[in-house]
């Protein structure tokens, strides 16, 4: 499997594996993606903001996030898949993925 | 012999009683309790429904057919990946037993297809596992989790609507003597509760309606409204209340559907208060995807739009669900109506968002979504088209 590769996910479908330069990074992607959503920088700069707590985010923002999670870096995860505490704040939320990225 | 009414019946309480005696005995003793709840289920589905032969094979092919349903899709997705049209198939082969049940006419004799005790609620668990198969959560599929999840007695009848995986983990975990004897504890607490909530307080509603409520001035019909909505919380509260307490001295923490609902302040925080494991699995296993779908088109830019398409199809959904009858499906596009214009004004309302905190406007809230709420039991008790 070479840098530029395909490589299989868990769900057997086939994702290109990035070149390392220009990797599809994924704590850029979410951020970029949250604060598009959030409407507010303030998750960049702070990413272990409660985004449920400030009343950042709301439930159809979740799903808009899971949907730009999927196209930017082709991980999947469904809407029950995880609780609001579970994805309450930026940083778990990049762990969650990253994990299951690796995966 | 084979037509007891679970939860209602005195001869179920009694059998209910003694066969909790034996899981108590387990469970102190830090035994597992699945093998003997499963038993102690198929006895109360034979005494539920023995006497209707067909209604038992229904239940039996629907068992059956939902259990290898399962496990082929489970083959298909891991060899095949998410492929969206599979999906369909097997998720449309999994409630077609109950929307067979519930289009289907039924003959002179009363007899109708896949009548029986549960399939309403043993579809919602049936759809859920394949949902999660296709979002790659569910993993395996065991025969008898599977069919224990399905048959569990508490829950037979209405719900609550527990989750398979959640389930499962309880299904097989053993508690520690304290812990099992905390939870058997609170599970009695819950039985009693529920049994006032019944089999006192929503008798005493239902006779109040019967004689008060029957006027057909706008007086009357105002009568109904509040009676009947009494009546409807108590009854149900308090079945679910009993079927939790009867899944705790069994092991399973199954969860609640009631939370003080008519202290709800606006129409989103009523549907956490009520019937919550129904409205929950629509905004799991609907709501979300059908917002996930909308959103994927990119046809419409405003989330507000997505929200009320979203919220329509899931109550109107919903609706249908409870059956045929127009005015069931005019309650699910009520609520729909009522959720949808409840997120406009929220996102909205300048005067929404200066007062929210405000004590008096609260008090101010919770009063027009009480009075929301009940008139959609209105609606709902088919009262206002002369049928109850």
């Amino acid at each position: 499997m070479g840098l530029f590769g395909k490589k299989k996910t868990e769900n057997n479908e086939k994702v290109s594996a990035a070149p390392a330069a220009g990797a599809v990074d994924i704590r850029t992607a979410i951020l970029e993606s949250l604060a598009n959503i959030c409407e507010d920088e303030v998750v960049k700069e702070d990413p272990d903001i409660n985004i449920v707590e400030e009343g950042l985010i709301d439930s159809l923002g979740y799903i808009e996030l899971l949907m730009q999670i999927e196209e930017k870096t082709g991980v999947v995860i469904a809407p029950a898949e995880y609780t609001r505490e579970e994805m309450d704040t930026p940083n778990k939320i990049i762990a969650i993925v990253e994990a299951k990225a690796k995966a | 012999m084979g037509s007891m009414a679970l939860f209602s019946d005195l001869s179920f309480f009694i059998c209910l009683g003694l066969a909790c005696i034996p899981a108590i005995i387990l469970g102190v003793m830090e035994k597992p309790l699945r093998y003997y709840g499963f038993a102690v289920s198929l006895i109360f589905v034979f005494l539920s429904m023995g006497h209707n032969v067909p209604a038992l094979i229904f239940l039996g092919i629907f068992l059956a057919w939902e259990y290898i349903e399962a496990r082929v899709y489970l083959i298909v997705r891991q060899k095949i990946g998410r492929n969206g049209r599979l999906y369909w198939l097997f998720l449309i082969l999994s409630i077609l037993p109950l929307c067979l049940n519930k289009y289907l006419p039924k003959t002179s004799e009363g007899f109708s297809v896949f009548g029986f005790l549960g399939i309403s609620y043993m579809t919602f668990k049936s759809a859920q596992v394949i949902i999660q198969i296709y979002d790659g959560q569910i993993k395996k599929v065991g025969l008898f989790p599977y069919l224990y999840m399905d048959v569990f007695f508490p829950v037979i009848t209405s719900g609550p609507i527990d989750r398979s995986e959640r389930f499962k983990e309880d299904c097989y975990k053993v508690l520690p003597k304290p812990e099992y004897l905390n939870l058997a504890g609170n599970g009695v607490e819950k039985i009693l509760q529920g049994m006032v909530y019944k089999i006192v307080f929503a008798a005493i509603f239902w006779d109040l309606l019967q004689k008060y409520g029957m006027g057909e001035s706008v007086g009357g019909y105002i009568i109904y409204m509040y009676l009947y909505g009494l009546y409807l919380f108590f009854d149900f509260a308090g079945y679910s209340l009993m079927a939790v307490g009867a899944s705790y001295i069994f092991g399973i923490v199954t969860p609640d559907n009631f939370n003080k609902p008519y202290l709800a302040l606006d129409i989103k925080d009523f549907w956490d208060r009520w019937h919550i494991t129904l409205s929950h699995w629509f905004r799991d296993f609907v709501f979300s995807r059908v917002t996930m779908d909308l959103m994927r088109t990119r046809k419409f830019k405003s989330h507000l739009v997505i929200a009320s398409i979203a919220f329509f199809i899931n109550m109107g959904v919903m609706g249908l669900w409870h059956g045929t009858a127009v005015y069931y499906i005019l309650y699910g596009l009520y609520h729909g109506a009522l959720l949808s214009l409840t997120e406009v004004w929220q996102k909205k309302s300048a005067f929404y968002k200066n007062h929210k905190n405000n004590k008096a406007f609260q008090v101010l809230e919770w009063a027009v979504t009480l009075h929301l709420v009940l008139f959609g039991f209105l609606i709902f008790s088919g009262h206002l088209f002369g049928v109850a």
